[in-house]
């Protein structure tokens, strides 16, 4: 195979630890909105949890994206 | 028609060219102003304005005020004060500086002709290296070598706790990293992203030009258009948050050291 498309075919697959991410940020966002119309008065308090554990699972996502950088424009 | 290059826009180029300087046990240096630091320096300049255009003190706060006032408050009361507790205070000036420099240096890069400085990896590693360097220190200041006690999870009996210590200590050395990764590629993916979308407008726009079938080119730019418009208002978040973020993070790495033999 073309070591360009093979290039281009690793990025694409890169970009597949993007479900995860977007899986992971959907459990965290329903998860947390399921709690604040439950007890909308501790609400606020948490919000800073929920920003900590989306930085943390979009991480993983960005890794994968970044992975999918390196590949398309890292020269070897 | 011209080439889509969306990665050309965080080309660094020199600006004021100076002569490279020798430096003892680091090698030669290129301290010549580029655009990247051309705009951190407008960044860093930005900040200090603000403060002197917001330290009136008055009782009744005006515009400026009252935004300097919101934002240490946020800092104060849901970062170090939430985080760590009391023991946070001395740290409040550092992550409050990172804090607006980050935030600044984000939104400056999504002003028109803007570069965007935090999309460039150095730069962002640099903050995170000197983070995860503060954490060290203030863990070593703190609690001597009892700051080994980090990797050993109380209560675990030796074999598995030597086994969860090795992933925590591997956790713990990979956080720098992640720190200027998570900066990085929110905002290389957010204006990658922003740039395509930009250049189906244009493109989307020529194709209909031919007529007939073609004109329905016309609709995918419009649709592109607002998807621009709608991923700038997205980026406004991301850029505020992600500074959020990266202070929220070294807040919580600190509490770990600050508040080691106490567990808040």
């Amino acid at each position: 195979m073309d070591v360009t498309a093979a290039k281009y075919i690793g990025a694409g697959l890169a970009m597949t630890g993007l479900i995860g991410a977007g899986a992971g940020l959907g459990i965290l966002f329903g998860g947390y909105l399921q709690a604040a119309i439950r007890n909308p008065a501790a609400a606020a308090g948490e919000r800073v949890w929920l920003f900590l554990g989306m930085a943390l699972a979009e991480s993983m996502g960005i890794f994968g994206f970044v992975m999918g950088f390196i590949i398309l424009f890292v020269k070897v | 028609m011209a080439a889509i290059e969306p990665m050309n826009q965080f080309m660094i180029h020199k600006l004021v060219p100076l002569p490279p300087i020798e430096v003892p046990g680091l090698g030669t240096l290129d301290l010549s102003i580029s655009n990247s630091v051309a705009f951190m320096l407008v960044s860093a300049g930005l900040i200090a304005l603000f403060f002197l255009a917001a330290a009136r003190r008055q009782v009744v706060p005006g515009r400026m005020q009252a935004l300097a006032e919101t934002l240490y408050v946020m800092v104060d009361g849901s970062l170090t004060g939430a985080v760590i507790g009391d023991r946070g205070r001395p740290f409040l000036p550092f992550v409050f500086t990172l804090f607006l420099l980050i935030a600044v240096m984000n939104l400056i890069g999504l002003a028109p002709g803007g570069f965007s400085v935090t999309a460039q990896l150095a730069v962002t590693a640099t903050l995170a290296i000197m983070t995860f360097l503060t954490v060290i220190v203030v863990g070593f200041v703190r609690n001597g070598l009892g700051f080994f006690k980090l990797f050993w999870p109380p209560g675990v009996i030796w074999p598995l706790a030597v086994f969860i210590g090795f992933f925590e200590f591997v956790s713990f050395m990979i956080r720098p990293m992640t720190l200027a990764m998570r900066l990085f590629g929110n905002m290389i993916g957010g204006h990658v992203v922003m740039y395509m979308f930009a250049s189906f407008v244009v493109g989307l726009g020529l194709f209909g030009l031919h007529g007939g079938l073609a004109s329905l080119g016309f609709l995918g730019s419009g649709v592109s258009f607002a998807m621009v418009v709608a991923l700038m208002a997205l980026e406004f978040i991301v850029a505020f948050l992600q500074a959020f973020v990266f202070a929220a993070l070294t807040c919580v790495y600190l509490n770990e050291v600050v508040n080691l033999d106490h567990g808040h």
